[in-house]
């Protein structure tokens, strides 16, 4: 089933950046070992003229991963209609033992991808190239995820079979199947929804207050991570139901889908943008110390914040204009 | 904020010019790249029209249809299949069709007569499809005869034509009374073709499918749903094995692309050895380069595939048609309705800009490393 356009995308884009990444490597570690500033060699000359390529080309990877995420998850939705007994993307992912895992390190991937490239931003704003060392061994620390992650694309869509019975969202995200998916969607929505708010509200005002006062970057980070699993949970447990209008269909796909107008794209969206920006606040403390970025960091941590911020409230308003303009009654009483 | 905006204006503006001052070049650039784009566009665009097309017909098809077998070839219902089938929960109805084929000696092609259900046709008088109506050349009011295969002749008035608009199905359409069909093809009273029946609650049609299949071991029980599953997959494999192919291309415009982006003439390198001289940095030179890749990369990008919509949905695609639609005697000629889709947007711009962006990220940087003395001295 490769002969699906996105799919090629898919595997050319990740063919290439793989490519790209594994060439860069040897470059990678030699900045990391010889890099000295202090020194006049020529040698030293062509590593300052390297991290130039090096930085431009894996922002470029990571970009792509970016993109890669949303051309997944489309075609994963799409494709459902080639599988017996799908009705969304958890159709077409549950199709063979690697679509779920190919998703979930392509979204880790998303986020890694995202801080990596705010580290980037920050370094390439101080004269003196402070994070380049981190930088590269971080990238060094990515590699094996992107391996695997590409690793388990191909697995996925090389093993990926027409013929396959494969199950609905409605078997997976049900109340009765044990697994933590059930357990999620069986949530009560009052006590998940005041969950919700709050945690959103939480991100939104510590974003807002990092902004302001400079403090508090790591909370941030660490309230942005814990709204991104809230929100999670409360599209299984409430937000879908009222998108459906239905007490018992907890999909988080099929808010995807061009039946519900695209409305997962509207939370989707704002969510990951937010949580990535509020997941680099936090990445860039540990350098707020370094000299020559104590300008630096603020000021583009600060717009992460806001950026942050803005995108949580965001999602906020989309999930209550669904809730509003639904016809499901789920708290009558 | 504003500063940043203003700086990336005054590149973009620089970058225009420079790149106006090279016209012959850009301008051969651009046209492949747009003719790139406008290939693999073409394909997308058709092929998701056509699938669109199909789905959008089928809508109305019925939910399953049941066909008798005998020695595994398709075979006449027997009188009393249709009772016997007696009532199954969720069917809604339940109907015997008739139609079958007819090869026409005078064009060399294969017609499907059918019984027109929905309209009632008074005896010796015939519906037809635009495409046969085209091909005979005939209009209402017209006779046409057929030597049926017995032998005998019979003689037909055509009462109406139908439809351009379902011309994708109905091309080789002939429309007939009960009677006229079963005297033209010789079929008892009481037999049928097949059996269709709607099921108006979608998660029950397999179970439907599964009971028939119990009560008729003969009979095989065909489902629309599959019909559509088959062409999705047929339409979206064959965009596939074409875009496999295209990435050859593809392959070859990278070629093209970094051969462009690092052979610099003797011009650009004084220009980048200038501008380093007077203050830019190697940063400022990349971000110029940058700002020429994606403006190149926009234009060509919707020049492309405004030329692709245009080659589709107004000259119904035909550079591609042969290769995606299939071909036949009686082709049906039909208007796409034009339709854009997110992902196929998304697809192509992984194809055609992530492609040219990798291929140049290297001379770029080769370029923006320049030092102006070098250049400046000769």
């Amino acid at each position: 089933m490769i002969f699906q356009p996105a799919i090629i995308a898919l595997l050319l884009s990740s063919l290439l950046c793989i490519g790209l990444l594994l060439a860069a490597t040897p470059f990678a570690i030699d900045l990391i070992r010889n890099w000295d500033l202090a020194s006049g060699s020529e040698r030293q000359l062509l590593r300052e003229r390297r991290t130039y390529l090096l930085s431009t080309l894996l922002a470029f990877v990571f970009a792509t991963q970016l993109l890669a995420l949303l051309l997944f998850v489309f075609n994963a939705d799409r494709m459902a209609s080639l599988f017996v007994g799908a009705m969304c993307a958890v159709g077409t992912l549950q199709a063979n033992a690697f679509g779920f895992p190919a998703l979930l390190a392509q979204i880790l991937v998303f986020f890694l991808a995202a801080v990596w490239l705010v580290i980037n931003h920050v370094d390439t704003r101080a004269p003196d190239y402070p994070l380049l060392r981190t930088k590269y061994v971080l990238l060094l620390c990515l590699l094996p995820l992107l391996l695997a992650a590409a690793l388990l694309q191909w697995r996925y869509f090389l093993a990926l079979k027409a013929d396959v019975i494969t199950s609905c969202c409605g078997s997976l995200f049900s109340d009765a199947t044990p697994g933590v998916t059930a357990d999620l969607a069986a949530a009560p929505p009052l006590p998940t929804m005041i969950a919700f708010y709050l945690s959103l509200l939480l991100a939104g005002a510590a974003a807002l207050l990092y902004r302001r006062w400079q403090r508090g970057g790591y909370l941030v980070a660490l309230l942005s991570a814990l709204a991104f699993a809230v929100t999670m949970a409360a599209i299984l447990a409430f937000i879908s139901l009222y998108v459906y209008e239905h007490p018992h269909h907890h999909c988080p796909f099929c808010v995807l889908k061009p039946d519900y107008s695209y409305q997962g794209y509207a939370l989707y969206g704002p969510l990951f943008v937010g949580t990535a920006a509020g997941l680099g606040v936090g990445a860039v403390q540990a350098f707020a110390s370094v000299p020559t970025l104590q300008s630096v960091v603020p000021v583009v941590a600060g717009r992460l914040a806001g950026l942050a911020a803005g995108m949580f409230a965001v999602v906020a308003v989309v999930a209550s204009l669904i809730v509003l303009n639904s016809r499901l009654l789920l708290l009558a009483n | 904020m504003n500063v940043w905006i203003e700086k990336q204006k005054y590149l973009i503006d620089f970058t225009l010019a420079s790149l106006a001052r090279r016209k012959a070049k850009n301008l051969g650039l651009l046209l492949v790249y747009a003719l790139i784009v406008f290939l693999l566009a073409s394909v997308m665009l058709f092929t998701h029209a056509l699938r669109q097309a199909a789905n959008e017909l089928l809508a109305g098809a019925p939910e399953v249809v049941l066909q008798r077998m005998v020695a595994g070839r398709h075979d006449l219902i027997p009188p009393g299949y249709l009772e016997r089938i007696g009532r199954l929960r969720g069917v809604q109805e339940k109907q015997g069709r008739l139609w079958g084929y007819y090869y026409d000696p005078v064009v060399k092609a294969n017609y499907t007569f059918m019984v027109a259900d929905d309209r009632a046709l008074a005896p010796g008088t015939l519906v037809v499809g635009a495409g046969l109506a085209r091909t005979r050349g005939v209009a209402p009011g017209n006779l046409i005869s057929f030597r049926a295969y017995s032998g005998k002749l019979f003689t037909f008035s055509i009462a109406d034509i139908l439809p351009a608009k379902s011309e994708l199905v109905s091309a080789d359409l002939v429309l007939l009374s009960e009677a006229d069909f079963r005297a033209f093809f010789d079929i008892p009273p009481g037999h049928f073709t097949d059996i269709t029946l709607r099921v108006a609650n979608p998660l029950e049609v397999r179970n439907v499918a599964g009971k028939l299949a119990q009560q008729f071991p003969d009979s095989r029980p065909i489902l629309r749903e599959e019909i559509l599953r088959t062409y999705d997959s047929i339409f979206s494999w064959r965009e596939g094995v074409v875009l496999a192919l295209a990435t050859l291309a593809l392959l070859a415009f990278a070629i093209l692309a970094w051969e462009k982006a690092s052979g610099l003439s003797a011009d650009e390198r004084r220009e980048i050895g200038i501008l380093k001289a007077i203050g830019w940095e190697t940063g400022d030179v990349l971000r110029m380069k940058f700002w020429e890749g994606a403006l190149l990369s926009l234009s060509a990008f919707l020049l492309g595939y405004l030329a692709a919509y245009v080659h589709v949905f107004h000259f119904a695609a035909s550079l591609l048609a042969p290769v995606l639609k299939g071909w036949a005697v009686l082709y049906p000629r039909f208007e796409l309705s034009p339709v854009i889709d997110g992902l196929q947007v998304t697809t192509l711009f992984f194809f055609t800009v992530f492609p040219y962006a990798a291929a140049t990220l290297v001379p770029i940087w080769r370029v923006a490393i320049t030092d102006p003395d070098a250049v400046m001295r000769g």
